[in-house]
């Protein structure tokens, strides 16, 4: 889009403000008629920008767009990069390494992930931890999962598993199993196909340019 | 002070509808006020109905229950007034009467599969009867078409009955507007998305601009309606202040939904709109507690309902504290990247909600507790209600706190400092700074189920034993009528 936020921001007032100025000539600032045009005026107004900025995010948020990866970054290695001149972090897709030792054709990651969405609100995931930030903050943040460092430290050792992958599948079919702090992960009964899945829209959600929230992931300060 | 006597007030067949919807609501907050405290007491001991009830469910339940009981509250204030605003029984009461029932059978169901079924396997049937899995709107999709059909049949009454009185008031234009664009949101809600931030970015249009805008504006209508039954405010003035309001929270919330399209994938646009709209937002904040204070004080506080009138002054200050000072203290991007999805985003929720939409609920019931008992005397008072509001009051203050205290730490230790890990997470939790609020939490919950026992007495009797005196036998007090006049 080539307009800045500044614009979009001033331009959508000063249209409200003259409109509304047009259209209540020779009524008082302070009157009925006046404010009755401002409320319809600005409310027209706002809901026309929304939906114009919808339709841009809309088309810069398309999987193997601008900001999201495609659904075969499954099949990469992924990480993130700090960003020098905007001072955050941003996703990275390295090689191609595969996931569980197959390569996943577009259609086949896409059908795999959206399992994997649908195991997210089957368990109600987000009434416990935040996606992106938003739920219910009892657990942690899942916007980076795929790329937390305790799978590999803590949890590849004590499952007993060969790769980060089969770490995290094995983890969360029993989380009770190995308990990590004082909360624990109920156990929600996830089949291998749908732990399977889970991990696979973890580690493509972990690739979104998310204006680097978490800040500092990964990094101690 | 006057002393005088309501005495029979005849009600509208809407109004009898609206007593129901108002019976629910409240029995649905002690149902929010259990499972809250469930949750609460899990956070301390984590052991607590582990694997049988966990955490997420009594955290549904508790949202959820929030939700409904609001709605169905401030939708019961809609049932009690308009048949006054435009002088004639509502048209359709049968059909409103009908999907009621529906709605509370509804209701149960899904309580109930909350409770016992609580999740399913990654299939279809779940979403359509277990849980939808998407935060506040988990209702199954089954639960989400009978919704709608609520919604749609409650406009469908509020239009037909102003059409057939051929009266349409400032008031009743911002209402129909802002039903039409509540009702039209839920649907944003009811669909399946892989991509999770386009889930998310439609998944604000139903929270955020039900709560930050649309339900805003209908606080703003019922206010408006509670101001001149209370105090008889003349409704030119209460029109021009109702959409100086309107203006504001849509000029402001519409754009201001940008406040939770920084992180999600969207756009970096979003971070400069929705950080200038939502640090605008507080300004109709501002104008109800001007508008609340300066019709309170112009009529020196001779309210024909005490309790009520109390609740329209707590609504105000509320609203503007915990939904403008809570919310603005975190909206701003520069903070909000360390503080978003931690406790302080909770603790802006409690603060917000009772402020802006639980007193807002206790005006409307203790109006019509006013007119539900025959006689009492005006202005309605009791002994009890300021224990309850006063206990509620402090209940939430206490929460909001711990919430707030635990909020900050979280948001230095694990977001600011730790990185953001699993690891970072746990450090955060169990730093005593945040350990010792999930107690405060926890009692001052109970202090809120105190005060709630009082709440339902107080509503159970108050007016019921009033003593007529002798001299004050007369007939109805003009701006008390409750029903036909």
């Amino acid at each position: 889009m080539d307009y800045g936020w500044i614009e979009i921001a001033v331009a959508a007032i000063f249209v409200s403000v003259v409109i509304t100025l047009v259209l209540s000539r020779g009524a008082g600032w302070l009157s009925w008629r006046f404010w009755r045009n401002a409320m319809v005026v600005s409310s027209t107004v706002m809901i026309l920008v929304l939906l114009w900025l919808s339709f841009d995010t809309a088309a810069q948020t398309r999987p193997g767009g601008e900001r999201l990866a495609p659904w075969t970054v499954i099949n990469h290695e992924v990480g993130l990069k700090w960003n020098p001149e905007k001072r955050w972090q941003e996703p990275v897709v390295g090689e191609e390494t595969g996931f569980f030792g197959r390569v996943y054709s577009p259609e086949e990651a896409y059908a795999l992930i959206a399992k994997g969405k649908l195991v997210v609100q089957s368990r109600n995931c987000m009434e416990c931890h935040t996606l992106l930030g938003n739920g219910a903050y009892y657990a942690p943040d899942l916007t980076r999962a795929w790329l937390d460092p305790w799978w590999e430290e803590r949890v590849m050792p004590i499952v007993g598993a060969q790769s980060h992958e089969e770490a995290m599948r094995t983890w969360l079919m029993n989380p009770p199993k190995y308990p990590q702090g004082k909360r624990r992960m109920p156990n929600l009964g996830l089949s291998e196909e749908e732990a399977t899945a889970l991990v696979a829209f973890l580690k493509w959600m972990s690739t979104i340019d998310t204006n680097g929230f978490p800040a500092y992931f990964g990094e101690m300060q | 002070m006057t002393q005088a006597v309501q005495s029979h007030p005849k009600l509208y067949e809407s109004q009898k509808l609206a007593r129901w919807y108002f019976v629910v609501a409240i029995t649905l907050f002690s149902a929010q006020l259990i499972f809250g405290l469930i949750a609460a007491y899990q956070q301390i001991d984590p052991n607590f109905l582990f694997q049988l009830a966990p955490f997420m469910t009594n955290r549904t339940l508790h949202v959820n229950a929030m939700v409904v009981w609001l709605l169905v509250g401030m939708m019961g204030g809609v049932y009690w007034f308009l048949p006054k605003e435009t002088g004639r029984e509502v048209v359709g009461i049968t059909l409103a009467k009908i999907i009621w029932w529906v709605i509370v059978a509804g209701v149960t169901v899904v309580v109930l599969v909350y409770l016992f079924v609580q999740i399913g396997p990654a299939k279809w049937t779940t979403i359509w009867f277990i849980n939808e899995g998407r935060e506040y709107i988990e209702a199954p999709r089954w639960a989400d078409i009978a919704i709608v059909l609520w919604v749609a049949i409650f406009l469908f009454n509020v239009i037909a009955t102003v059409l057939k009185a051929r009266r349409i008031t400032g008031i009743l234009m911002v209402l129909i507007f802002d039903l039409v664009a509540l009702g039209a949101l839920y649907t944003a809600g009811m669909h399946f998305t892989v991509n999770i931030t386009m889930d998310q970015f439609l998944w604000w249009w139903v929270i955020h601009l039900w709560v930050e805008a649309t339900w805003e504006v209908l606080v703003g209508v019922l206010m408006a309606w509670a101001l001149m039954y209370l105090l008889g405010t003349s409704r030119r003035l209460l029109e021009t202040w109702l959409f100086i309001e309107v203006a504001l929270v849509f000029g402001t919330g519409i754009i201001g939904l940008g406040h939770h399209y920084f992180w999600i994938g969207t756009p970096e646009y979003w971070l400069g709109l929705g950080g200038f709209f939502s640090a605008l937002e507080p300004l109709p904040l501002v104008a109800m507690v001007v508008h609340a204070v300066y019709d309170a004080g112009g009529h020196r506080l001779g309210a024909v309902n005490r309790p009520a009138m109390f609740w329209v002054i707590a609504q105000a200050f509320g609203n503007f504290i915990g939904a403008g000072v809570w919310g603005f203290m975190q909206t701003l991007p520069q903070i909000n990247m360390f503080s978003h999805g931690t406790q302080l985003a909770a603790a802006h929720g409690h603060l917000a909600f009772f402020g802006a939409y639980l007193s807002t609920v206790m005006v409307l019931v203790y109006i019509a507790a006013q007119n539900l008992r025959r006689p009492v005397r005006i202005p309605v008072s009791s002994k009890l209600w300021g224990w309850a509001a006063g206990l509620l009051i402090l209940g939430i203050i206490g929460i909001g706190g711990a919430f707030t205290i635990s909020g900050f730490t979280q948001t230095l230790i694990e977001r600011a400092a730790g990185g953001s890990t699993w690891a970072a997470f746990i450090q955060a939790y169990t730093h005593p700074w945040y350990a010792n609020t999930l107690w405060w939490r926890f009692w001052f919950g109970m202090v809120m189920l105190v005060g709630f026992v009082l709440l339902a007495v107080d509503l159970l009797t108050i007016g019921k034993h009033a003593e007529l005196p002798k001299a004050a036998r007369q007939p109805a007090v003009a701006a008390a009528g409750g029903g036909h006049d």
